[in-house]
């Protein structure tokens, strides 16, 4: 049996690490997320990733400056996975003015235009319409840009995703779509909700290659996504990648899992990706830990930051409904 | 002046607009080589190419989602939906994502985008292809909704529409297309927001959409002759709404009519009408203010039956008339 590359040699230490600092980042931004609403900080509901960390950074990872993301509600991840700022998410998360989108969107709609975050998307496949006029618009403009759109399993039901895929194929457009399985649209199990085995299958009808990965392993992700970024800026257009991973939490705050059991989670939580990932750098647990306490402190930096940051001013109310 | 049809003025905006701003284009469904189901983009695909003249699958979701995406990563797209009532299939991209994605990431972005769409009845098209929808845009903060009347209308409102940075929609009327009017050659824009008085008069205000303009005025010729002189009003903009030459034109008049071709029953009417009540013209005015508008029913397909489900020029003359002469 072939002897598996090392992450290190392939990567070198410095990206290898920061991989795993953004994993970090992520589990206890949305870990604090979680206690802060439970404190009662927090005004509205969130969806959590925590599980799902290596799937977000893995396909950022693989990915150039200057190219686009948008993606759904599940989001935290992908932006800090892009680059976010975490002052200016916690801040989002907590409706202040220092937020990303003013504390005019929250949880569920955080954007970093400026980083080409085109945002995250409340509407189940909302986004997967709008990827197509990202794609045709960087075919347009002639630029060596691609665009990525995350979505869940649930929007690859919605009759957009149809449309949205087969026009990106019919013009070669520079569209990766990726699709994070995590079992469970709310509490419909794809196994339900469709008669095939893999999301990744629907590729063959629209005449575009379909891959499935492990999404608990951030090296397979970023693979499938660089390849498929490639084929993208090649101008061979669209791939669909789905990323097989699974949501520790419930769908939001309101949902008591009825549809699951504690011994499903469980099973899943020994998959996770990043005790998986640090194990394959060869970490020891006392680097991991440390580094653990890094991310950990840094999200009490920005939720101090959030909270002494002002509220909107209820005169700006109609500020940003036009240009 | 040269004339031009209204289909005629508005591929002039689009040719004028795409031949100085290389991020201008179209897509739509059967714009290219047939030229759009009205014929507005005929020859189009010939002077850009398949590049800029984008044909698509019949995909409304993925017409709308394919103009926000390019207009908010630097484009001005332009797309087509086939007939109004196709919007409908367009309605989350449009709603929830076009209108509110500048407003939800706290103004950091914009969506410059206009989708052109006909609507109306009055060609035999029957219920699900004579709609008036543009309330429903209305009621959206975000959108702005466009409506000309004329040819001259059509081409300056087009452009400021193309050039404006929101999400427009901009509705035009099937039995518009064939109507002419003079249209200067040059490019030009009518402002967005700007209500225009198109006949004076002393006796009754009108104020008429689209094509209960054309309407309005030849009911304003035959009331003319009986001695009641109507002043006509045409928004042309619904969303933002220029409300000033109408309240003031009541304060002179006394008298308000409202005339639209959509259903009556939450209609852009009841805006207008409770905007002059609300207003200091209410002190002026003496009658109630009146709406004509389409009956609480589809378009029918029969001619006779489809001809009464909308205001004629007759129902407009009698309205006008009876409220000038203080039967109400």
């Amino acid at each position: 049996m072939p002897k598996q590359p090392s992450i290190l040699t392939t990567w070198g230490e410095e990206k290898a690490l920061n991989a795993l600092k953004k994993m970090l980042l992520i589990r206890a931004f949305e870990e604090k997320a979680e206690e802060l609403y439970a404190l009662g900080k927090v005004h509205g509901t969130m969806h959590l990733s925590i599980g799902q960390e290596a799937s977000a950074v893995g396909a950022s990872m693989a990915l150039k400056p200057g190219d686009y993301l948008l993606n759904h509600h599940r989001g935290h991840g992908h932006c800090l996975a892009w680059g976010g700022d975490v002052d200016k998410m916690m801040a989002e998360f907590l409706g202040k003015e220092t937020g990303y989108c003013r504390g005019r969107g929250g949880s569920m709609h955080i954007a970093d235009v400026e980083a080409n975050n085109l945002g995250a998307n409340g509407i189940v496949g909302g986004g997967v319409p709008i990827a197509v006029g990202v794609g045709l618009s960087i075919k347009l403009r002639k630029t060596e840009q691609v665009v990525i759109v995350m979505f869940g399993d649930g929007a690859a039901n919605e009759g957009a995703f149809h449309e949205s895929l087969n026009m990106a194929s019919i013009w070669d457009l520079p569209v990766i779509y990726y699709c994070e399985n995590n079992q469970y649209a709310m509490s419909m199990p794809v196994k339900r909700a469709m008669n095939i085995e893999r999301i990744s299958q629907r590729a063959c009808a629209y005449g575009i290659p379909g891959v499935t990965v492990d999404g608990n392993d951030l090296f397979s992700v970023y693979e499938a996504v660089k390849e498929a970024a490639e084929r993208a800026r090649a101008g061979d257009g669209p791939t669909l990648v789905e990323s097989l991973t699974y949501r520790w939490r419930g769908h939001s705050k309101s949902d008591r899992q009825a549809y699951r059991t504690r011994e499903e989670v469980k099973e899943w939580q020994k998959k996770d990706p990043i005790k998986r990932y640090a194990k394959r750098l060869g970490l020891s647990d006392k680097t991991l830990a440390e580094l653990d306490q890094e991310a950990k402190n840094r999200i009490e930096q920005a939720v101090a930051f959030a909270e002494a940051s002002p509220e909107p001013d209820v005169n700006t109310i109609l500020e940003g409904v036009y240009a | 002046m040269r004339e031009l049809t209204y289909a005629e003025a508005i591929r002039e905006a689009l040719r004028q607009s795409m031949s100085a701003d290389p991020t201008v284009f179209m897509i739509g469904e059967d714009i290219g080589v047939y030229g759009g189901a009205f014929g507005v983009s005929a020859g189009l695909l010939a002077e850009f190419g398949e590049e800029r003249i984008i044909d698509t699958p019949i995909s409304e979701a993925g017409i709308a989602g394919a103009c926000i995406g390019a207009a908010l990563t630097g484009m001005r797209p332009v797309g087509e939906i086939q007939f109004m009532d196709f919007v409908t299939l367009s309605m989350e991209q449009l709603v929830l994502q076009a209108a509110k994605i500048r407003f939800m990431f706290g103004g950091k972005a914009k969506v410059p985008m206009v989708l052109r769409m006909p609507g109306g009845s009055g060609t035999g098209a029957a219920a699900q292809h004579s709609e008036s929808l543009e309330n429903w845009f209305v009621h959206v903060p975000g959108l702005k909704v466009v409506m000309p009347s004329t040819p001259y209308d059509a081409k300056g409102l087009l452009r400021a529409a193309i050039y404006d940075d929101n999400p427009v929609i901009f509705v035009e009327h099937k039995l518009l297309y064939k109507t002419k009017g003079p249209v200067p050659e040059e490019p030009y824009m009518v402002p967005l927001g700007q209500s225009k008085v198109v006949r004076e008069g002393r006796d009754v205000t009108i104020v008429a959409t689209s094509i209960m303009v054309l309407r309005a005025m030849q009911a304003a010729e035959i009331l003319a002759k009986e001695g009641v002189e109507v002043e006509i009003i045409d928004p042309r903009t619904l969303k933002p709404l220029d409300m000033t030459p109408i309240i003031e034109s009541v304060k002179k008049t006394g008298r308000a009519l409202v005339v639209h071709e959509a259903v009556k029953m939450g209609g852009f009417g009841g805006e207008v009408v409770s905007l002059i009540v609300e207003s200091e013209a209410f002190d002026y005015l003496e009658a109630p203010v009146r709406r004509l508008a389409g009956l609480d029913a589809p378009i029918p397909y029969n001619r006779t039956l489809e001809y009464h489900t909308v205001p004629q020029v007759e129902n407009i003359v009698e309205e006008a008339r009876s409220l000038a002469e203080g039967r109400f």
